[in-house]
């Protein structure tokens, strides 16, 4: 995929889908939708949707996989044939192998993971509708569902993404911007800690455009924290 | 061995002695291999890497009816750490290369649109697989240096009227327009150093990969590691890498 940079995404300051450049689109949470799983969620940002699930701790086979001095996490990551225009074919690909990798490494500095040994937590995201800015869907959802699953973290993780579209930096890039845009950055923040545990760029950027880029997606990172927060709350509040 | 790299960067030293931005002894040979379009050999430290660059004719991508195709593979090869498996690539192996992919193709190294044939019908192919000779850490700068020496030494092969390739036969070079760098910055508690070897590697926090154009412009970046980074000490790591880019640029012809 080249990114054009010819295509009209953004008209006086104003994004096609009428956002503002530093807007994201309609974020909407939900936990505990999978009864099946340990915990679950659903996370959308606009047209892209991700469900999460986490299983676990379980204990891990076949034996050789097992740590002895603590447990460990394993995420796929899987985007549903039906969830882009033209068909997926279903399985894993070099994407989603490495999409699974990254995310992985995005949570596991959040989990206390040395309680833990010789078991696997397992997380399991399924993008059911895309348009663009999937991994960080999935990455929010995925710390969510891990949240509900009661597995103990030092913070939750949030995840945005941000670029440069038509020479203006915005923030949660859809399936359209991402495709013709000048740059993309994938990031995921813990932040009380201020740890950066994704972070993924390309295109073509000055450092300056980079440092304003990550400073912006640290700002909605935290905006989209606080939805996070209050999704958990509203699911555990007064229970025991 | 691991502990004692860990002591010895905790103190600011490192197990070879090196200053922590100073790179291995690094060599360069490109063409070396005669089937190829294009190759490079790189050894960096003991860390040794291949990367032939193999042309071929396909069809274009329907998005991008007027630019040929780039493919970018790696194999862990089994002979090069007792780690490594045969087998499909894993996950590093797929991650490696996707890295490079976009390091190339963001940067836009190649003129793409100088390898279309018959425009959304017939385009030349350029793939370039990097074999793993000997890992002894940081693989990914060493074998984006060796993907990006493969590339300059690039001949077109000649193709007949009919727009079919003539194997032996060349015209001109591949037309490469830009030189990225990647630098991986490693990070030890608040230590930042470059080029790992592979006890290093196994102590690292995280790492994070930047490709660095010549005008300095940053194309592509990956952070790796089971650990973050403070969103602090980000930008140190890319002025780091940028600085060393310029560097490290002067060993590419």
């Amino acid at each position: 995929m080249t990114k054009k940079s010819d295509t009209e995404l953004i008209i006086s300051g104003i994004r096609k889908d009428k956002r503002l450049p530093e807007q994201t689109r309609e974020i909407k949470m939900k936990i505990g939708n999978i009864v099946s799983a340990n915990g679950s969620a659903e996370v959308s940002f606009g047209n892209t949707v991700a469900l999460a699930s986490v299983h676990g701790p379980r204990p891990l086979f076949p034996r050789h996989l097992q740590e002895s001095q603590k447990g460990i996490l394993r995420v796929r990551y899987n985007m549903a044939p039906f969830s882009v225009v033209d068909r997926k074919s279903p399985g894993p690909d070099r994407r989603s192998t490495e999409i699974s990798k990254v995310t992985r490494l995005a949570l596991e500095p959040a989990l206390f993971l040395d309680d833990y040994p010789k078991v696997t937590v397992d997380g399991f995201v399924e993008i059911i509708q895309a348009d663009g800015s999937t991994r960080v869907t999935g990455i929010n959802a995925l710390s969510l569902a891990l949240a509900s699953a009661g597995i103990p973290m030092k913070d939750l993780v949030t995840a945005c993404s941000v670029g440069k579209i038509n020479g203006t930096l915005v923030v949660d890039l859809n399936g359209e911007e991402d495709n013709n845009s000048e740059a993309d950055v994938a990031f995921a923040i813990i932040p009380n800690r201020n740890l950066v545990s994704l972070l993924q760029m390309d295109g073509i950027l000055t450092k300056e455009e980079l440092i304003q880029l990550l400073e912006l997606a640290k700002r909605t990172c935290k905006k989209i924290y606080e939805m996070q927060r209050e999704a958990l709350l509203e699911k555990y509040k007064g229970e025991e | 061995m691991e502990t004692y790299a860990l002591e010895l960067i905790q103190n600011g030293k490192r197990i070879d002695k090196r200053e922590f931005t100073q790179f291995r002894n690094i060599e360069i040979k490109d063409s070396v291999i005669d089937t190829a379009e294009g190759s490079a050999y790189v050894r960096m430290g003991n860390t040794q890497v291949i990367v032939g660059v193999k042309m071929g004719i396909g069809t274009p991508f329907p998005d991008t009816p007027n630019e040929g195709i780039l493919s970018v593979s790696a194999e862990f090869t089994p002979l090069a750490s007792p780690e490594f498996e045969s087998g499909p690539p894993g996950e590093d192996a797929v991650e490696l290369a996707r890295i490079i992919d976009r390091g190339i193709r963001e940067s836009k190294t190649i003129e793409m649109e100088k390898l279309v044939i018959t425009p959304g019908e017939k385009v030349r192919s350029v793939f370039i697989d990097i074999y793993i000779i000997d890992n002894q850490g940081n693989l990914l700068d060493a074998a984006a240096l060796a993907a990006l020496s493969a590339l300059l030494s690039a001949r077109m092969p000649k193709l007949d009227v009919e727009g079919n390739i003539i194997r032996g036969e060349h015209e001109g070079k591949l037309s490469v327009v830009h030189k990225p760098i990647t630098v991986s910055v490693c990070k030890v508690g608040d230590k930042l150093f470059l080029d790992p070897t592979k006890e290093e590697e196994s102590i690292l926090d995280a790492k994070l990969s930047i490709a660095v154009s010549e005008d300095d412009k940053i194309c592509a970046m990956q952070k790796q590691g089971s650990k973050g980074i403070e969103f602090d000490m980000l930008e140190k790591m890319i002025d780091i890498a940028i600085e060393k880019s310029r560097e490290l640029r002067k060993l590419v012809k």
